[in-house]
């Protein structure tokens, strides 16, 4: 588009994002959304302009006054063609920069820093692998990629950030994932957009993008004690996990360290990636996906853990190195069966079934 | 290109007098009316319920207009306010958009449009009429026991374990209803199919009946799928057993397919009738053939089929994979092109003709503004990138209002304009009527277009109460929707009034083609005296021409 007049373009798209009709545009994303989208407002203008010049123009000049006369036609397979194939043109070029955008969006880079998300009647609860807790509000540096790993504890409810242009559904039972990467320190909203029961239009937080600096500053301040991994590994203690995963070769479990984002050989012949989906499955339902070599014989705790109590498994499961920490826990655990090791047995992340 | 010149001269209606017999005074009583089999006073009933169940839909959108004047959820708590927009999408969805035009000006014109003396089915055809009317009170009873508040869309496991409001008897109402559309759907496809007057070939029929025979393939395949997925959320209610919920091993995301599965086809099962309303009202008015007969034709069956597989597009931020959302929005793009075509051909038949502008064809000139903005921001939201940011928000309440009530709504009052003087014998004030559809068209841009904009800015739907930065736009909306519900509000008056106070309107008032307009207005009870045989094109205004100097014959 820009290069018909740069100029008058640059000062309509600035008049534009200047003006309060528009949502701040605050990520990396946004600009490459608002591209897309002044190429469909142009699409959508010029169409209308020449559905409105035709009726129009026809109106006036073939009006009975003016033109008594009908003149009969038949049709024209040439005109059909070209209001075929110029529309179905300009639609192709729409979907494949549509289709463009939408991998940028929900394809994230390697390096993105990780946050997960909690979704519920009716609140946001982010929680950050540091250990911060957040309601209703999400701390992000700028700068830096960020993905947020999103589940819903109850209904559907749905993340949007409009001034970030991206929108994720958070889907009871499922992981889903999006990432930006804010460019410009602000406060933004956050909305559920999926309509979600009584206080829907109440799940509103705040995201709140800082400079690195500051955001240092406040994940240092505001930080629970102890990191989700750290959580994870109370909960793998507590219920039991270190039982049969102990990482010794002749457990009963698999060895769990390193797993994640491996390739795993299932018994049934496929292969199945151990992302957060899988780690979560496994959990839940681990007659889902046995690993090649292993009896079905790990129970399932579903309706036993909690959606965060979930999150810090997984994410302990993800950095679980070497089998050093499982040893540990396992040794001081049947040292002092008695006592906790100092560790309430984070009610936290354990429902009682 | 073959190309012949026609004049048409309007008839002078001084001189139209009411024919002595026909199928409004064949036989008197309330019982006459219950248990009659004629098409065309079925479609009346229908015209009755489905006004009825307007102005309920219409009461609601009001409410929800008045509750969103403000930021805060002042005027009613959210719990009422979810109440009103669900009862408002259910109403309007299900009783009024998908049977408004096939089921009144579907069902009383088709059979005189092909040459036939009824629907294949008369008795089919009045029970789906008590059906619609069974659904409809299930859902008023749903509505009068204190709400459904889980919007239209039934969103698991929203509706099935997180509210307690009346979601079985609402699904119940809406699955019975649905039988009322299957069976009309199957009636139509019959009907076309084996009682076309001799001549009537297919290529003969009136665009009008190409419509509704996509309209009915669309309902007839798609209805059961929406049957089955509320009685899987009402099993799933009731009993507990786990289809949708994933604690139990169900998948939500299904619900979402099949629910979905249904209800994009649905879109279509509202907006095809109303496109076949608009070929007949351009033709009539312009005095042309349609432009491109076989495309328009053809485009609504393409519509019909491709519109069965783009269900996917209501789900792309849903977590789906990556690349079947590609296809979906393939395929979404190519069910735009066929509608791009029929506006492009409702265009060109403009071209040359001999335009006059009554109500119909000012509500048909709406149409083609709403409609085309409406279709254009649907290629916005079947772009993958461009859908994660605008889907769920205003946005995407205002491309559907666009194409629901800019479109159909636009089309409805445009066929009701249409055929009125058939039905009823008399014509409305033509200057009051012109006005109602201006009126209807400023009113509607002001409500739907400023939401263009607040869902690009980001507001989401369903909301009660929303971000003070919001409230320029939506009080500029609120005031739109004063006008409109004035625009809408006219015909109720002028209509009503002119079965008494009309000029009678004679036989053919419009100077149109259609076999509906070679007999008698309002019609006998049988249709035509003798089975009519096609003997020319259709649109044919040559024809029409010729016979014009023969007077149409009046039975009496
Ligand atoms: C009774 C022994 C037992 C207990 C207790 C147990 N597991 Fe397992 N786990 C297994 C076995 C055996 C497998 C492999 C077969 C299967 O998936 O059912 C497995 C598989 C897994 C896997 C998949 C690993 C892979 O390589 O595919 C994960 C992740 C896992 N368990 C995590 C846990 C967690 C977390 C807990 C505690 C909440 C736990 N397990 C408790 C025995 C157990
Ligand atoms: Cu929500
Ligand atoms: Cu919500």
């Amino acid at each position: 588009m820009s290069h018909i007049s740069p100029v008058l373009w640059e000062f309509l798209t600035n008049w534009l994002k200047n003006s309060p009709l528009f949502p701040p545009e605050a990520s990396t994303i946004a600009p490459y959304a608002d591209a897309l989208y002044f190429f469909l407002l142009a699409i959508t203008v010029i169409g209308c302009l020449l559905v409105g010049g035709l009726v129009i123009g026809f109106s006036v000049r073939y009006r009975k006054e003016r033109s008594p006369e009908a003149t009969q036609i038949e049709g024209s397979t040439l005109l059909e063609a070209t209001w075929t194939l110029i529309p179905l043109g300009l639609f192709l070029v729409a979907f494949v920069w549509g289709a463009l955008l939408y991998f940028r969006i929900y394809n994230p880079p390697p390096n993105a820093m990780q946050v997960y998300v909690v979704g519920k009647q009716w609140m946001w609860k982010a929680e950050h692998p540091g250990g911060q807790h957040e309601i209703d509000a999400l701390h992000i540096p700028t700068g830096r990629p960020v993905q947020v790993t999103l589940i819903s504890q109850d209904v559907f409810h749905s993340f949007s950030i409009p001034a970030f242009r991206v929108k994720r559904e958070a889907i009871p039972g499922r992981y889903t994932t999006v990432w930006f990467q804010a460019t410009k320190p602000g406060t933004y909203h956050l909305f559920c957009t999926q309509y979600c029961g009584t206080q829907h239009s109440g799940m509103i937080g705040q995201i709140i993008a800082m400079k690195p600096d500051d955001y240092r500053a406040w994940a240092a301040s505001s930080t629970s004690g102890s990191s989700l991994a750290q959580n994870g590994e109370r909960l793998f203690a507590s219920l039991g996990c270190n039982a049969c995963h102990t990482g010794s070769p002749t457990s009963r479990g698999p060895n769990l360290a390193q797993v994640y984002n491996t390739r795993i050989r299932l018994q049934d012949g496929s292969t199945a990636v151990a992302d957060e989906a899988y780690l979560r499955e496994s959990i839940l339902n681990p007659s889902m996906h046995i690993p090649a070599g292993y009896a079905p014989i790990m129970p399932t705790y579903q309706g036993q853990i909690s959606e965060d109590g979930m999150i810090d498994l997984v994410e302990y499961i993800k950095t679980l190195h070497s089998n050093n920490r499982i040893q540990q826990t396992l040794n001081t655990t049947q040292l002092s069966s008695t006592q906790t090791n100092g560790v309430t047995p984070t009610a936290s992340g354990v429902v009682k079934p | 290109m073959s190309s012949t010149n026609t004049i048409v001269v309007l008839p002078d209606q001084s001189t139209a007098q009411l024919p002595r017999k026909n199928y409004l005074n064949q036989e008197y009583g309330l019982k006459s009316w219950l248990l009659t089999g004629d098409h065309k006073r079925i479609g009346l009933l229908y015209l009755f319920s489905i006004t009825f169940f307007f102005f309920i839909g219409g009461a609601f959108a009001s409410l929800i207009r008045l509750e969103l004047l403000t930021p805060a959820s002042d005027l009613m708590s959210p719990d009422t306010y979810n109440k009103v927009f669900s009862m408002h999408g259910i109403i309007m969805i299900f009783l009024f958009l998908v049977p408004s035009v096939p089921a009144t000006l579907g069902n009383f014109f088709l059979p005189i449009m092909i040459g036939a003396k009824d629907l294949a089915f008369p008795k089919l055809n009045l029970l789906s009429w008590y059906l619609y009317m069974a659904g409809g009170i299930f859902i008023l009873s749903a509505m009068v026991l204190g709400g459904v508040d889980t919007g239209w869309t039934f969103i698991t496991p929203l509706s099935t374990h997180y509210v307690n409001t009346h979601v079985v008897t609402a699904a119940m109402g809406i699955f019975i209803a649905g039988f009322s559309s299957i069976l009309t759907g199957i009636n139509f496809i019959v009907t076309i199919h084996r009682m076309r007057a001799p001549g009537m070939t297919w290529f003969r029929l009136p665009l009008f009946v190409w419509g509704q025979y996509a309209t009915s393939i669309l309902i007839v395949l798609g209805t059961p799928v929406l049957a089955i997925t509320l009685v899987l959320v009402a099993l799933e209610r009731t009993t507990g057993i786990g289809i949708f919920d994933p604690t139990k091993g169900g998948d939500p995301l299904l619900f979402e397919h099949l629910f979905w599965f249904y209800s994009h086809p649905a879109v279509y099962i509202m907006i095809l009738p109303g496109m076949a309303v608009i070929s007949e009202v351009v033709s009539t008015f312009s005095r042309k053939r349609i432009f491109g007969y076989t495309a328009v034709a053809f485009s609504s069956v393409a519509i019909a089929v491709f519109g069965f597989f783009v269900w996917e597009h209501h789900m792309f931020i849903m977590g789906v994979s990556n690349y079947s959302a590609l296809v979906f929005s393939l395929l979404t793009m190519l069910v735009a092109v066929p509608s791009a075509i029929k506006i492009f051909n409702w265009s060109a038949t403009l071209y040359k003709g001999s335009i006059t502008f009554e109500a119909p064809m000012l509500y048909a000139f709406g149409f083609f503004g709403l409609f085309t903005i409406g279709g254009l921001t649907g290629v916005f939201l079947g772009t993958l990138g461009m859908n994660i940011h605008l889907t769920e928000t205003y946005f995407i309440v205002a491309h559907f209002h666009f194409v629901m009530v800019g479109g159909m709504l636009m089309a409805f009052l445009a066929g009701i304009h249409f055929w009125w003087p058939k039905m009823t014998g008399r014509m409305y004030p033509a200057s009051v009527s012109q006005l109602a559809a201006v009126v209807t068209f400023i009113g509607f841009i002001f409500t739907f277009f400023p939401q263009f904009i607040l869902g690009y800015l980001g507001m989401p739907r369903r909301y009660a109460a929303y971000p003070p930065e919001f409230q320029v736009l939506n009080v500029l909306s609120t005031a739109g929707a004063t006008i409109l519900a004035v625009g809408y509000l006219l015909p109720m008056l002028y209509l009503p009034w002119s079965l008494k106070y009309g000029k009678i309107a004679g036989n053919n008032p419009w100077q149109a083609t259609g076999l509906e307009w070679q007999i008698q207005s309002p019609p006998l009870t049988e249709n035509f005296v003798e089975t009519p045989i096609m003997d020319h094109e259709v649109y044919d205004y040559e024809w029409l021409a010729n016979k014009t100097a023969h007077e149409v014959e009046t039975v009496g």
